[in-house]
């Protein structure tokens, strides 16, 4: 559950089917500061520390600094690394979030949430039941590809971004495009904010947002007064302040609800004092929203840093699979049953979700001769 | 006449003047240059067609120059009967560069008709020196006269047509022009663009030439210069209280605000130039002003929806017996405004009311957005239920032309929206403004323009 207490939803501003939320913190985390690294236009490879290898395009990373006493922290000065193009370089970090310095951390912001995706049920079937090959059990799901959209494709992303008119104090930001929630921001400081803006044109953005972002434009919420129930000046500026209060409620309670409950399944990725970077995976169930993401909190659960990836419906699916699987240990018969289906259909299902070659299809054709189970 | 035909013409012509007011074919916060220019040649063409007559009676308004422009061009090209006169006044007003550049669309298109022949002849006539336009606009002149068959007498032909024929020009700029190629004193005797481009072939160095070309410069030259000569040690000695307003505004907004303090005193004069017998009758004024971050306007068009508002709100004071103004930031101290945040118009608007005015100007580019559609129904709200004789009289003062909707961004129907360039035109635009109401019809607005352009 994320709580958005202590951030403030802000009217919304459209461009296009794009809907932009701002979310603004009157109080301003001080002694967590974000401050962003701007890396080349070459894919990265990122080591990880179970010998694995996640390869992207990280356009940039953050840099989280903080204070162990509560006195303000610094933001970190933006460093520029130019590079001849000539040539197609491999960046290559270690570990999705290390520390730099005493009281940094240096993390590759959406990635991390996205290799917690793409690790889910990595290692494959634990026991080597018939149905899956050789290859499924001693290498399992290596290699694994997912694909996203950068922000620069997402058509009036760039134009959305621009005329946003950031208000004073703003910490975050919710972005929908046809009225779904494509991706949340959240940073500690106003001033990060600012110089994060620019940076979400970097990001990915999941294939859900690239086709909605196409769809009709997006209608200012009609702001409407009943003017005989208004007597005098400060009425109207009473009523004008319940119309502001009940669109931030709206939002936080019908627009924004399926992402506050996303997370499900959440790993601690780094502590720094008294925050803690977390990164979350949702529980995969179909008719809602499922977003991965990151965030920070602090020791109270206030959040200082969110940063969300909505997955397509695609991708809901291969994630439900495997957990699915994974729950009933790879057993395919247990499986179907679980999902009401029959093997043969579980096994078609695995074959559109990108999994097919980790079947064996000569099992396979025995179940479809034979639909009732085998064990 | 249709009672309903007559009122949607009005409103076509009114939509167009705006138009003509505001835009100038540039890159706006959130047009592209490319849309603003095919968005106003629309309009051009529709009014054009459509209402020949207040096409031509539209150079009476007062229609930015880009406008005025393309007005007289499509009038010449598509031989529109027009007045003859008018035309001639508002080339008179306009600045020579632009003209010369008019002059050249022109034979561009091969519109080269006995009026426009006329038009080029009588406008160069009238010109103080063309000696001064042959040195400066050179190139302009030359394809002015080859276009309408003119014969210049004398060495102004040698010069434009044959250089090297004489040895020795009897006018001074002429002659300066001859020696400057050789002699470097005669560079600071021509006007400064000239003399620019001879000092870049002589070498001279730039804080040697801008120390002596400073007293040939024009106002606006020393205005634009003074920073970059300042750097040098130079002062272009500029004249700050004759500025335009706006210019003076703009200028200022391009300064750290530590600076602009020093400022405030010539943008006080220029407003009370400006303002002249109308000071202090305008009664208790009320203006809310636009500091969003979209009052940056554009790279082409820096900080001139801004530099509008401030110019406004300088030109209120001088105006106003009381005046307050209201920035949407909240800012107090209106020479510091920065173009930065959200624009949260309703509740500005509300505050405004709450003083209780005789006038309420509002000065943005209507992209109310916090929340969006508050300012309407706030407007909505006051006229229906506190004010419903309209005596608080609020005009909405819009700088930037909407490509898409061919017209400046409206408020709300109550209040009308009228396009602002230049501040200076603040009083013309107040009395059009009653036009924007959408109770007047075409023929009343007909004989507004007829007597615009005989007042000139």
């Amino acid at each position: 559950m994320i709580d958005l207490t202590g951030l403030i939803t802000r009217p919304a501003q459209t461009w296009g089917a794009l809907r932009l939320v701002p979310l603004v913190r009157p109080e301003p985390i001080r002694d967590l500061r974000l401050s962003p690294i701007v890396y080349g236009d070459e894919p990265s490879v990122v080591t990880l520390p179970d010998k694995s290898v996640y390869i992207a395009y990280i356009p940039h990373a953050f840099v989280a600094s903080w204070t162990g006493d509560g006195a303000p922290a610094a933001a970190y000065g933006t460093q520029f690394e130019r590079r001849p193009a000539q040539a197609i370089t491999v960046r290559v970090h270690r570990r999705m979030a290390r520390r730099v310095d005493t009281n940094r951390v240096r993390f590759l912001p959406l990635h991390l949430a996205l290799e917690g995706y793409l690790a889910l049920h990595f290692g494959g079937p634990a026991i080597a039941w018939a149905e899956w090959t050789r290859r499924a059990v001693s290498r399992g799901l290596s290699p694994r590809v997912e694909a996203a959209y950068r922000g620069e494709a997402i058509p009036d992303l760039e134009e959305a971004l621009r005329v946003f008119e950031i208000h004073p104090g703003q910490c975050g930001l919710l972005l929908y495009a046809g009225d779904a929630l494509a991706a949340a921001f959240v940073v500690p400081h106003p001033e990060d904010y600012r110089v994060l803006h620019p940076t979400l044109i970097h990001d990915l953005y999941g294939e859900l947002v690239y086709h909605y972002a196409r769809l009709y434009p997006a209608r200012d919420r009609p702001v409407a007064i009943d003017e005989t129930r208004i007597g005098s000046l400060g009425h109207l500026r009473d009523e004008v302040a319940r119309l502001e209060r009940e669109w931030a409620e709206f939002h936080d309670t019908v627009m924004a609800a399926d992402l506050l409950r996303s997370p499900h399944h959440e790993q601690v990725v780094y502590r720094m004092g008294r925050y803690t970077l977390r990164r979350f995976l949702p529980s995969f169930d179909r008719h809602r929203e499922n977003h991965i993401g990151e965030y920070i909190t602090d020791e109270s659960g206030r959040l200082a840093y969110l940063k969300t990836f909505r997955l397509s419906e695609s991708q809901v699916r291969r994630g439900r699979l495997l957990t699915r699987l994974a729950a009933h240990d790879w057993h395919l018969p247990a499986t179907a049953a679980a999902l009401g289906v029959t093997v043969d259909e579980l096994a078609r299902r695995l074959d559109r979700a990108g999994f097919g070659h980790l079947l064996r299809p000569e099992i396979l054709s025995a179940y479809r001769a034979n639909p009732s189970p085998s064990v | 006449m249709d009672r309903r035909v007559d009122l949607i013409e009005a409103e076509d012509v009114l939509l167009f003047a705006n138009a003509a007011i505001t835009s100038t074919g540039q890159r706006e916060f959130r047009d592209s240059a490319e849309r603003q220019r095919l968005s106003l040649e629309f309009l051009h063409a529709y009014v054009h067609g459509n209402y020949p007559d207040v096409y031509a009676a539209m150079l009476a308004l007062d229609v930015n120059e880009h406008n005025a422009a393309l007005i007289i061009f499509n009038l010449l090209r598509e031989r529109t009967p027009a007045d003859g006169e008018l035309i001639a006044r508002r080339l008179a007003r306009m600045s020579p560069a632009r003209v010369y550049r008019l002059f050249r669309r022109l034979r561009d298109a091969g519109v080269n008709n006995r009026r426009t022949r006329a038009i080029i002849r009588d406008w160069l006539a009238a010109r103080p020196d063309l000696a001064h336009d042959a040195v400066k606009y050179r190139s302009g002149l030359k394809a002015a006269v080859r276009h309408a068959h003119l014969r210049l007498g004398g060495e102004l032909a040698d010069f434009l047509f044959a250089p090297h024929r004489r040895r020795r020009y009897a006018h001074p700029l002429l002659e300066a022009w001859r020696r400057a190629h050789y002699d470097k004193t005669a560079v600071y005797e021509l006007p400064y663009t000239v003399a620019e481009g001879f000092a870049a072939r002589h070498g001279i160095p730039r804080a040697e030439f801008l120390e002596r070309i400073a007293p040939r410069l024009t106002a606006l030259e020393s205005l634009r210069l003074r920073e970059s000569a300042a750097a040098h040690g130079v002062d272009t000695a500029a004249d700050l209280a004759r500025m335009p307003l706006v210019r003076l505004a703009a200028y200022a907004l391009s300064r750290p605000v530590g600076e602009r303090r020093a400022l405030e005193p010539a943008l006080r004069a220029a407003a009370a130039r400006v303002a002249g017998s109308g000071a202090g009758r305008w009664g208790h004024v009320v203006a809310v002003l636009d500091d969003s971050f979209s009052s940056y306007g554009s790279p082409t068009k820096r900080r001139r929806p801004l530099a509008v508002a401030l110019a406004c709100h300088y030109l209120l004071e001088a105006l106003a017996s009381a005046y307050a103004g209201l920035w949407l930031s909240g800012a107090t101290d209106p020479i510091a405004v920065r173009p930065v945040g959200p624009t949260p118009l309703g509740r500005r608007i509300l505050d405004a009311l709450a003083l209780r005015p005789d006038r309420l100007l509002i000065v943005s580019d209507g992209w109310d957005n916090a929340p969006p559609g508050l300012a309407a129904e706030v407007l909505r709200v006051w006229r229906s239920r506190f004010d419903p004789a309209a005596e608080v009289e609020i005009v909405h003062l819009n700088p930037v032309y909407d490509a898409e909707e061919f017209e400046v961004r409206r408020l709300s129907p109550v209040v009308p929206t009228v396009g602002i360039r230049d501040p200076e035109d603040l009083p013309a635009l107040v009395e059009l403004a009653q036009f924007a109401q959408g109770r007047t019809g075409l023929s009343t607005l007909r004989a507004y323009l007829r007597e615009r352009a005989a007042a000139r």
